[in-house]
């Protein structure tokens, strides 16, 4: 049976690439954002998941010109990192897990989210840019990955109770997979930023540590937290912290916090970081049975 | 009757924010079909080779040709512009995102980055503009 683990939350700054990729990581400015990670680097080479399910935003790379999906799932052998305009990320061709996606899209949609299924997808920062940070440079990522890509740009988003749902139901669907798989779910994006107008720079340093203690016992507030309510207090671009709760439903009702980073600045955003562990795994399944 | 947690003005009554709407998003297609463009090397060549020439092979009002050459970023907001479309210009011109942005707050670079170095924004007074919280 295939069980989530541990879900990790992370921004995926562009910048945060960019500073990896060209050897600045340890530059004054980026050299505490950087720190943020040592402990989930080296957590993540004994935990060794063999999938991850990585809900990101595409921004403006595959979709949302032509096609501009709530939900999209990546249903392909691999995914190519994306040319955003100054070249792609020179990081490995991210590796995905046909059989364990197609079980989910067609779960899913049993279970009532009306996915869209991505048969050829290219992935940028939103999704490459977590993956080096917790997997640092390496030849090959050490995982398959299956990319899920959740609309958080063109407005109405999804709400954060509805991807809190859709977390719940993939926690079942997973479960459900016969193969002995160890799966963590990722939620990233956020935390407080804003990328266009006069008001763009805007953090909320108390809005995003009250998200992450919500994210420990206070799930019910975090849920009822609106789409206005994101730009209001987290900035236009903030809104992107609706895939947390994706992870964070996914994961049951209890969780351990193993570990958590918040740091302002990373260029326009505030950083945020956290590893849980759920505190019964596969209990879904068990209580099932 | 269906209920809907708030109604849909109040995405107005944000200070300098402008919300990504499916009618923005439609009125800045063929912007975005340009700035997708220059996901490819070669067409980044093409662009810097020849701006006008370039732009005119897209179906763009003469606004938003105008702002692009111009680089005015708050413009191309206005003219129903995303920012994620709109940095793929930035990239190619070599900014880094933080200009991109900045240049829409009234700031310099300089500026905008010194107040993210010291913690960004504040959110307060710039919630609500009714409220002026």
């Amino acid at each position: 049976m295939a069980r989530i683990t541990a879900g990790i939350a992370t921004s995926h700054v562009p910048a945060i690439g960019a500073a990896f990729d060209q050897g600045r990581s340890g530059d004054d400015y980026w050299a505490p954002v950087f720190a943020g990670y040592d402990w989930v680097k080296e957590w993540e080479k004994s935990e060794k998941p063999d999938v991850v399910i990585l809900c990101y935003n595409d921004h403006a790379s595959a979709m949302m010109l032509d096609v501009v999906p709530t939900f999209a799932l990546g249903m392909a052998e691999e995914f190519t990192p994306a040319d955003e305009g100054w070249g792609a990320r020179e990081v490995p061709v991210v590796q995905g897990h046909i059989e364990l996606a197609a079980h989910l899209a067609e779960q899913l949609v049993l279970d009532d989210f009306d996915l869209t299924l991505m048969n050829s997808l290219d992935v940028d920062h939103g999704c490459t840019v977590p993956l080096s940070l917790m997997f640092g440079k390496v030849a090959e990522w050490p995982v398959k990955v299956i990319p899920l890509a959740v609309n958080v740009t063109q407005f109405p988003t999804p709400s954060g109770n509805r991807c809190w749902m859709l977390g719940e139901a993939i926690a079942h669907a997973v479960e459900s997979f016969p193969e002995d798989l160890n799966v963590q779910i990722w939620g990233t994006g956020g935390m407080s930023h804003q990328l266009q107008g006069p008001r763009a720079g805007l953090i909320n340093p108390e809005f995003d540590n009250s998200f992450l203690d919500g994210l420990i016992d206070d799930t019910d507030r975090l849920r009822a937290i609106t789409r206005l309510d994101y730009l209001r207090e987290s900035g236009t671009e903030g809104i992107e912290l609706i895939m947390w709760l994706i992870m964070r439903a996914a994961l049951g009702p209890d969780v351990e916090e193993l570990h958590r980073f918040y740091h302002v600045p990373a260029s326009n955003t505030a950083v945020g970081h956290i590893v849980l562990r759920p505190k019964s795994i596969g209990a879904l399944a068990q209580a099932a049975e | 009757m269906r209920t809907r947690p708030y109604p849909l003005s109040e995405l107005d009554d944000i200070p300098g924010t402008t919300v990504f709407t499916a009618r923005r998003s439609r009125e800045a297609y063929h912007l975005h079909k340009f700035c997708m463009s220059l996901m490819d090397a070669g067409n980044r060549a093409a662009f810097k080779d020849h701006e006008r020439a370039y732009l005119d092979k897209f179906r763009m009002s003469e606004e938003q040709k105008r702002a692009v050459q111009d680089r005015d970023f708050s413009k191309l907001i206005d003219l129903g512009g995303n920012i994620y479309f709109l940095v793929k210009l930035s990239n190619t011109d070599g900014w880094s995102t933080q200009r991109a942005v900045g240049s829409m707050t009234g700031m310099t670079a300089d500026e905008y980055a010194a107040m993210m170095r010291a913690g960004g924004r504040s959110p307060e007074g710039q919630r609500s503009i009714r409220e002026g919280n």
